[in-house]
C-alpha cells in the first residue's frame, strides 16, 4: 500500500477520535440495540415453538455493529449484508412487523414472505438484503458502488459480511474490482471469530484480517471494536468519509462475538462457556448502559420504562404479523419477472 | 464450421397475423450485415438511446472484443460505458447484477458462457432469485451475452452448449438467434427487458451475412419465427442448430421433394409452446435438433411438452437430435461425430416421416 494512501488512513482515524456523539444519539443508539436484542430473543422463542422455518441466525452479541456504524450512514447511501440480516435491517429503520411477518413467512413480510430470515430486503430504504450464499453478496456490492460512481452520486455502499466470507472466490474478485476501479465501498467484515463452528484461525492462513486487503488489492484495513457502539460509529463515519473523498473502498476488520449459535440448530461443542462468559463481560448493550449512567442520561427508572416500551412494541409486531393470513397459493407466480411477456419500454 | 453457414436465410413464413409487421419490415430495403455488425449496432443504438446502458467484459474495450463484436465501441462510448474487466468472471458477474439492482442496465459480455460457470453461482443464483426474494422490490435489467455452443476444437471445458443448463432455471431469459437479422432485433428487447437475459451466440456464426432493415427495430421475446414453411414434418431448432436444420431441410427438399418446416425458437424461455403445437398439428411429426446434450436437453423439454399438449396429432414419437452424450472430443473428426450435422438431421427427419426411398 502507497504511503498517501497510508497517510490518509492515519487521517481518517484521528479524524474519527474526535467525533463525538450526541447524547440523544447515544440514546437512540441504545434503545436500537435493546430492541434487536428484544426482537432476537422472540425469534428465538418464536423458533424453539417452530412458528418461524428454514434457518434463524441470531445478531445477539453483534448489536453495536450494525448500530453504531448505520449510525453514519445517510439515507442515500447503499446497505448489503450476509444473512445474519436482522440487526441491519432493524438499524436502518425498517419496521419489525414486516419482519415478525416474512419470519412467519407472510405476503405482509418485507419481503413478501419469499426470503425468510436470511433475506430481508428494504428497497425504500436502500436496505439491498439480506444474502445468504456466503460471500456471494461482495461483488453485487461492487456493482452498487459502480451505479454510484457512473451516476457520480456522493452516496457509499456498506456492505458487511463474516470472518468466514473472507475465504470466499467471490470475496478476493470483488475486492480486486473495487480496488482497481476505486469504488466507493466500506468493507466490514464482521469477525465474530467463527464461520460457523470453524474458528477463524482454522479457517484463515493469515488471521489478523485488517492485512488482508492492504498490499492485495490496495484497500486499506482498520480494526475496530465491535462491542463498542460509539467506537462503531466513529470508525464508519470516518470511514465513509473517507470514501466519499474519492479516495475507494476501506476494509474494517469489526471485531466482535455472537452470543448464540451459528444458527438455531447449532450445540456449539466448537466453544467454551468460559469463552462466551469473556465476551459477555463486553456486552456492547452493557457498556453503553453503564455510560449514560455514568453520563447521568438513564437511571434503573428510565432503564425499566425503555426496556417495556420495547418489549411491548415486540409483542404487538410479533403478534400481529401472527395473525396476517398466509399467503396465497397463486403467490409463488408472482415476483418471479418484472416483464413476464415481454419488456417493452419502446 | 460444420459446412450448415447459410449466406441468405429463407424468408418463407406462415401468415400469422400477429407477425405482420415483422413481415412488413422484412421486404423492407435491406443492408447485407455480419452477424457480429448487427449485435455491435444493437448495443450501439441502444446505449445511444439510454445512458444506463454500458458494456462490462473481459477484452470489450482496448481489444475491441475478443470476436471483434465490440469493435469501435470504446471510442464511441468512452472508457466509463465500454469497461474492460479482469479475468474475474464472478467479480465482473455480480458487478453487473449489483449496479442493476441499483437500476443501471449493464451488458456482460462472456467470452464464451464456457467461462461463466466460473462465476455460475451469480448468474444462476443472484440474477434470477433476488427480484423473487425480495418480494419483487428489485428488478435486474441485465443482459449476459457471448458465446456458447461447440468450439472449434477447443475439448471438452472450453466447448459448453450452455442452453439447457440456463433455460432450467425460472428467472432467467434466455435467447439463442439464428439471423443477424433476429440477433439486432432481440438484442434491443433483451436490453430494453428488465429481467436477466441471456443472449447466446456462436463463434461460427460471427462472420455470417443476412438482411438487417436500416430502419430502427425491436422483436419481442418468446416469438418464434417460422424459417422455413412445409407440411411434412416439423423441425424445431434454434442458434446455429437451425442452420443445420434449414439446410437439412433444402437438401430433403431438393433430394425427395420434402416439405420440411423448420420452426425457429428464438427464444427457449419463454418458450413459444403455441407455435410448435401449431405446426405439428399442421405436419404430425416432430423433430427437434439442438447443439447441447439429449439429456435432460431442450429437446426433451420440448418432446414432453408435444405428447401432453397434441398426443393424438402426432405419427410418431418425437424424435430428438443432439451432440452425442459425451465431453467434446479435441480431433476434428470426433467433434464432427459427436455435434450434429446436416446428415444426421437429415436421417433424423426421414426417421420421423417413415420416409422410404
Amino acid at each position: 500500500m502507497g504511503k498517501t494512501k497510508e497517510r490518509q488512513v492515519t487521517t481518517m482515524v484521528e479524524q474519527s477520535q474526535r467525533i463525538e456523539p450526541s447524547p440523544s444519539q447515544l440514546l437512540d443508539w441504545y434503545r436500537q440495540m435493546t430492541l434487536i436484542r428484544q426482537f432476537e430473543l422472540r425469534c428465538a422463542q418464536s423458533y424453539q415453538q417452530q412458528k418461524i422455518g428454514g434457518f434463524c441466525h441470531l445478531y445477539i452479541g453483534q448489536e453495536a455493529v450494525a448500530v453504531g456504524s448505520l449510525a453514519a450512514a445517510r439515507p442515500s447511501d447503499y446497505i448489503i449484508t450476509a444473512y445474519r440480516d436482522h440487526g441491519h435491517a432493524i438499524a436502518r429503520g425498517t419496521d419489525i412487523y414486516p419482519l415478525f411477518a416474512e419470519l412467519y413467512g407472510k405476503s405482509t413480510g418485507c419481503s413478501h414472505g419469499k426470503g425468510g430470515s436470511m433475506h430481508f430486503f428494504d428497497r425504500e430504504r436502500n436496505f439491498f438484503g439480506g444474502h445468504a450464499i456466503v460471500g456471494a453478496h461482495i461483488p453485487l456490492a461492487t456493482g452498487l458502488g459502480w451505479a454510484i460512481k457512473y451516476r457520480r452520486q456522493e452516496s457509499v455502499v456498506f456492505c458487511y459480511f463474516g470472518d468466514g466470507a473472507m475465504n470466499q472466490g467471490a470475496f478476493h474478485e470483488a475486492l480486486n474490482l473495487a480496488g482497481l476501479f476505486k469504488l466507493p465501498i466500506v468493507f466490514l467484515a464482521e469477525n465474530n471469530c467463527y464461520g460457523m463452528g470453524t474458528h477463524v484461525q482454522r479457517a484463515s492462513a493469515v488471521t489478523d484480517l485488517k492485512l488482508r486487503t492492504g498490499d492485495a488489492y490496495g484497500i486499506p484495513g482498520k480494526d475496530v471494536d465491535g462491542m463498542d457502539c460509539p467506537a462503531m460509529y466513529r470508525m464508519s463515519q470516518a470511514a465513509a468519509e473517507y470514501c466519499r473523498g474519492g479516495n475507494g473502498s476501506i476494509f474494517l476488520e469489526v471485531k466482535t462475538y455472537r452470543y448464540r449459535g451459528h444458527s438455531m440448530s447449532d450445540p456449539q461443542k466448537y466453544r467454551t462457556k468460559e469463552e462466551l462468559a469473556q465476551y459477555q463481560r463486553y456486552d456492547p448493550i452493557g457498556r453503553l448502559e453503564k455510560q449514560l449512567k455514568d453520563q447521568g442520561l438513564l437511571d434503573e427508572k428510565k432503564i425499566d420504562a425503555l426496556h417495556q416500551a420495547i418489549h411491548k412494541q415486540v409483542e404487538e409486531a410479533h403478534h400481529r404479523a401472527e395473525q396476517d393470513p398466509d399467503p396465497e397459493l397463486d403467490d409463488v407466480w408472482r415476483d418471479i419477472y418484472a416483464n413476464p411477456f415481454g419488456p417493452y419500454r419502446s | 464450421m460444420y459446412g450448415a453457414i447459410f449466406m441468405r436465410i429463407p424468408l418463407d413464413r406462415t401468415g400469422r397475423d400477429s407477425l405482420q409487421d415483422d413481415y412488413v419490415l422484412r421486404r423492407m430495403f435491406m443492408p447485407m450485415m455480419q452477424f457480429r455488425e448487427a449485435l455491435n449496432q444493437a448495443m450501439c443504438e441502444e446505449m445511444q438511446r439510454d445512458a444506463d446502458v454500458f458494456l462490462i467484459g473481459e477484452e470489450v474495450a482496448e481489444y475491441d472484443g475478443a470476436y471483434k463484436v465490440s469493435q469501435g465501441m470504446l471510442a464511441k462510448f468512452g472508457p466509463t460505458r465500454v469497461v474492460d474487466t479482469p479475468i474475474s468472471e464472478c467479480g465482473f458477474a455480480g458487478l453487473g447484477i449489483g449496479a442493476a439492482m441499483a437500476g443501471l442496465r449493464p451488458i456482460v459480455e462472456f467470452m464464451t458462457f464456457s467461462f461463466s460457470l466460473v462465476g455460475f453461482d451469480q448468474i444462476v443464483n443472484n440474477a434470477p432469485k433476488i427480484r423473487h426474494m425480495s418480494g419483487g422490490q428489485f428488478k435486474i435489467p441485465i443482459v449476459f451475452r457471448g458465446i456458447s455452443g461447440p468450439g472449434q476444437q477447443l475439448a471438452a471445458t472450453h466447448s459448453w452448449t450452455i442452453d439447457a443448463l440456463l433455460t432450467h432455471v425460472p428467472g432467467l431469459k434466455v435467447v439463442v438467434p439464428s439471423t443477424p437479422h433476429d440477433a439486432k432485433g432481440l438484442l434491443k428487447t433483451a436490453i430494453r427487458d428488465d429481467d436477466p437475459v441471456f443472449f447466446l451466440e456462436n463463434e461460427a456464426m460471427y462472420g455470417n451475412r443476412g438482411e438487417v432493415p436500416e430502419q430502427e427495430y425491436v422483436l419481442p421475446l418468446g416469438r418464434a419465427d417460422i424459417k422455413r414453411a412445409g407440411t411434412d414434418c416439423t423441425v424445431v431448432a434454434w442458434g446455429h442448430g437451425c442452420l443445420t436444420a434449414l439446410a437439412a431441410a433444402e437438401r430433403l427438399n431438393q433430394l425427395h421433394g420434402l416439405a420440411v418446416e423448420v420452426v425457429d425458437l428464438r427464444s427457449l424461455r419463454p418458450l413459444d409452446e403455441e407455435s410448435i403445437i401449431q405446426s405439428v398439428r399442421k405436419t404430425g411429426y416432430c423433430v427437434t435438433v439442438e447443439e447441447g446434450y439429449p439429456t435432460c436437453g431442450v429437446g426433451a423439454e420440448i418432446a414432453a411438452r408435444v405428447q401432453e399438449k397434441c398426443l393424438d396429432d402426432l405419427d410418431n414419437a418425437v424424435l430428438r437430435v443432439a451432440s452425442l452424450d459425451v465431453p467434446m472430443p479435441y480431433s476434428k473428426p470426433l467433434l464432427n461425430h459427436v455435434v450434429p450435422g446436416v446428415e444426421r438431421v437429415a436421417e433424423a427427419i426421414k426417421q420421423a416421416v417413415y420416409f422410404r426411398v
